[in-house]
């Protein structure tokens, strides 16, 4: 029993970091069709960020969180203009060598920069110990990772139903050209996407630090993880894409528990078995 | 004589919104139909459905006395049923000769041959050139297909489709987009298709439909309204509501 | 009639063409490689592995030059040949080089009938990630299996017997260079012919217009999946010739980024071309090996820098770059 509620809140913390972190991809996948492989970069870097702030800089973790956000749109802003500007629309062959390119430029300056070892983000003090619930302890960090997940699901819920911004990114998701046509910006549309697209990566990056420990070949460990996340899910579905975290989570964390010895073998099975089973993800509607 | 092809009680839908009704016609070897109707009356429908290309909802597809509606659209080209495409689709890189070659190839089995330069093969090339040079392609059979004319793009694509060797030939709009000039050159190909050959060919071009068609079938709202002789489709009356109401109701969308 | 007349002669101009190519690829590949053996005499076991990854280059251009599937798990098929052929010298004492490279080949292909008829399930972003998660589950598997493999301390005692009898693999790697360049060009052969075949021809269709296939009566799938056995069968080969060549195999054989440095040397020097795929390899494993030597730390920054540098500004690649450039020139010349 005490197994099987560390493993249930374990996979939960685990799938709620993950769409985190991957809902931006699955975002900007359905708005710019680009085949993104560099998005677990951007978390990576949002991660290294942190943990200089917090660790060697001393400010607070709440400095650090903001900071790794708002600097890692900073970095990402040039890298959209330049580079991914060039790709939208382009072969999906093109994107893939062009976002693994960008990858591997991250991996190797963040490997120059802050060296081959991991790193460590120091959690605020509330943040750290354990809960009780009367019954049973569980970490407060897991429970903060829980509610990140479900306060980001809830305002890009809101965000894209509810508000103007909204209306633009689904009816540019839908239909780009006539989007365009009908005055909608696309450009800047997906400039603001994809900067919230990062700044929701590097947020989880950090948030999630304790589960997907920051180091440099992060953005290659964890590539298939997200990428999964939204081909199951299908781009641009948030519940697809919440779903789809809520079971890779429970399919990792409890081979974790059980089969250590098998390491990752089991997710990748269950990946493979997944998208031949529901090649159009479980939504249906990816294209 | 036994009817080619037949298509009986055909019906599609997508959600809520019937685009092929009920649907029935047959066809003998040799037969020349038009099938004619109004914007959105159904007609790429109909054809992605007899071509195999879409799954219908309930009705039959027969080749030759086959039941084919199980059947995908490959298993329907082997059998004898090809089509033609409304906009052409061929391999931009490659050549007339190669994309012909290729057709003769798969219909022999031997399109998934691991060796053997085909433009080394006397029966093939002899086939391909006869075909090319029918089809006035002759002097372009080593051009890039990105390089010749649409209009000969589309005798392409006829002489792709006969390379098949079908003996149903599904022509949706075989001279669309061809400028006016070279119309001429498409006619003459369809006025020379083999004699037993079965065609439906879908059409907008009343002209062309007058010339080529000896039954005229028109498509309305995904029925068949009017099934027979071209000469009689004028005169008929649902067909004349059907096609100046809509223009009525389409007036403001041209 | 005497238009049918004259394409018959332009046709058999067309084929003489491509045999004199044929000829000129082959001189190439065999002054190149004498050219490497007279400037690394003491550097043949990196000579050795261009040639091994040559092989892999070609298969993976087989299935995404010629057919279009991209793929960031090509390096399966390539450690799959190393392992079956390790596995059979360093366990069953089979050390007959050749029936080790036959059993590589054997291996690959299995192992590319698996993975195609895994990959051929989706399309598109799902289907890329297919192939990520196939060279993950493909590594933690040789990785689990180390009583085969040897896990991650490597495939060791690999003994493979003289060259008919008297071309013992020595340290020098002599033997094992020359088997590598005969295997190359056999290969090379064998590929261009296949290329040029109705089958070739096929899967370039299939490539540009998967719809138009179909209504040639013609499968994609079945043609892809083909297409996935022969390119894992050279591969096979590829990482035969590393087991045999090295003695040993690598967990990395089996990694995602020999995968993904696949591509990126089949992009360099141009898909969809046997050649462009052997430039790319040839100048990604110098490049390799000259910036890694001097500076190990940034070697993943330059592949990075390169692969944007390639996608902006030579999206065809070196080798077709070149070939479009003298194309043009020999077409302003009259």
């Amino acid at each position: 029993m005490q197994t099987v509620f560390s493993i249930a809140i374990d996979a939960l913390a685990y799938g709620m970091v993950l769409f985190v972190i991957s809902i931006g991809l699955s975002v900007t996948m359905g708005l710019m069709r680009v085949v993104n492989l560099a998005h677990g970069a951007f978390a990576m870097i949002g991660g290294y960020i942190a943990s200089y702030v917090a660790r060697d800089l001393g400010l607070g973790y709440s400095v650090a969180v903001i900071a790794a956000v708002v600097l890692t749109i900073i970095i990402a802003i040039p890298i959209e203009r330049f580079l991914y500007r060039r790709i939208y629309g382009a072969p999906e062959l093109t994107q893939v060598l062009m976002t693994i390119g960008i990858t591997f430029c991250v991996i190797g300056i963040a490997n120059y920069v802050m060296g081959p070892t991991l790193k460590t983000i120091p959690l605020a003090g509330p943040l750290q110990g354990a809960a009780n619930l009367g019954f049973r302890s569980i970490s407060v960090h897991r429970l903060f990772a829980i509610v990140c997940g479900l306060v980001v699901a809830l305002g890009l819920w809101f965000a894209i139903e509810r508000t103007s911004f909204g209306v633009k990114v689904r009816a540019s998701v839908d239909d780009a050209a006539m989007a365009s046509a009908l005055g909608v910006r696309t450009e800047v549309i997906y400039a603001i996407s994809f900067a919230i697209a990062v700044g929701l990566a590097a947020f989880g990056g950090v948030v999630g630090a304790e589960l997907l420990p920051v180091e440099p070949y992060y953005a290659l460990r964890y590539m298939v993880t997200f990428l999964v996340v939204v081909s199951v899910g299908g781009a641009g579905s948030i519940p697809g894409a919440l779903a789809a975290c809520l079971l890779l989570g429970a399919i990792d964390t409890t081979g974790r528990y059980l089969m250590p010895e098998f390491g990752e073998f089991f997710f990748y099975l269950a990946v493979i078995a997944i998208i031949c089973v529901f090649p159009r993800g479980l939504a249906g509607r990816a294209k | 004589m036994s009817a080619v092809f037949e298509v009986s009680n055909l019906k599609k839908t997508f959600g809520g919104l019937t685009v092929t009704d009920n649907v029935s016609l047959s066809m003998m070897p040799g037969d020349r139909v038009a099938l004619i109707g109004p914007n959105g009356a159904g007609k790429t429908t109909f054809v992605n459905l007899v071509a195999g290309n879409l799954q219908p909802n309930s009705g039959d597809v027969r080749l030759n006395g086959e039941n084919v509606t199980k059947i995908g659209a490959t298993g329907r080209v082997r059998r004898g049923l090809v089509r033609s495409f409304q906009v052409t689709r061929l391999f931009q890189d490659m050549t007339p000769a190669e994309h012909v070659a290729l057709a003769v190839l798969q219909r022999d089995g031997r399109a998934t041959r691991l060796f053997g330069n085909f433009l080394t093969m006397p029966d093939v090339m002899a086939e391909v050139a006869a075909l090319l040079g029918k089809l006035g392609l002759a002097d372009l059979a080593h051009r890039r297909v990105s390089e010749i004319a649409y209009g000969q793009q589309r005798l392409l694509e006829l002489a792709m489709a006969l390379a098949l060797k079908p003996k149903v030939l599904l022509l949706d709009e075989p001279a669309a987009g061809v400028p006016q000039s070279d119309t001429g050159r498409i006619e003459q190909a369809l006025a020379d298709l083999p004699t037993d050959l079965a065609v439906l060919m879908i059409e907008h071009d009343m002209d062309l439909v007058f010339r080529f068609a000896k039954r005229v079938i028109v498509l309305a709202t995904g029925a068949v309204i009017f099934d027979g002789l071209p000469a009689d489709v004028t005169k008929d009356a649902r067909v004349r509501e059907a096609y100046l109401g809509s223009y009525a109701d389409a007036s403001h969308v041209a | 009639m005497t238009s049918s007349v004259n394409s018959d002669i332009l046709l058999g101009v067309k084929a003489r063409g491509s045999l004199v190519r044929d000829l000129i690829g082959i001189a190439v590949i065999v002054v190149a490689a004498v050219i490497g053996y007279l400037l690394f005499p003491d550097n043949l076991a990196l000579l050795t592995r261009i040639l091994a990854i040559a092989l892999l280059v070609l298969a993976l251009d087989l299935v995404t030059g010629y057919c279009g599937v991209a793929t960031l798990g090509h390096a399966a098929l390539f450690g799959a040949g190393a392992y079956a052929a390790g596995i059979l010298s360093a366990h069953y004492g089979i050390n007959d080089p050749f029936l080790m490279t036959l059993a590589g080949l054997v291996g690959g292909a299995a192992s590319g009938l698996l993975c195609g008829a895994i990959m051929l399930r989706a399309h598109g972003l799902p289907q890329l990630v297919l192939s990520i998660a196939l060279i993950h589950l493909f590594h933690e598997l040789a990785n689990k299996m180390s009583s085969w493999t040897g896990g991650s301390d490597g495939l060791a005692g690999i003994a493979p017997d003289p060259v008919f009898g008297m071309f013992e693999f020595d340290l020098y790697g002599q033997t094992a260079y020359v088997f590598g360049v005969a295997l190359l060009l056999i290969v090379f052969l064998s590929l261009r012919i296949l290329v040029r075949s109705p089958f070739g021809m096929l899967s370039r269709g299939i490539r540009q217009d998967k719809l138009r296939v179909r209504a040639m009566g013609a499968s994609p799938s079945s043609v892809l999946i083909r297409m996935y056995v022969i390119s894992g069968a050279v591969a096979g080969l590829g990482g035969a010739l590393n087991a045999i060549s090295t003695q040993v195999v690598a967990l990395d054989t089996l990694s995602f980024t020999q995968s993904a440095e696949a591509l990126v040397m089949l992009v360099l020097g141009g898909t969809g071309s046997l050649f462009g795929a052997l430039t790319g390899t040839l100048i990604f494993m110098l490049f390799e090996d000259y910036v890694s030597a001097a500076n190990p730390f940034h070697w993943l920054t330059m592949v990075g820098a390169l692969l944007i540098a390639v996608v902006l500004f030579a999206p065809k690649g070196i080798y077709g770059t070149a070939a479009d450039y003298f194309a043009l020139r020999r077409k302003a010349k009259p």
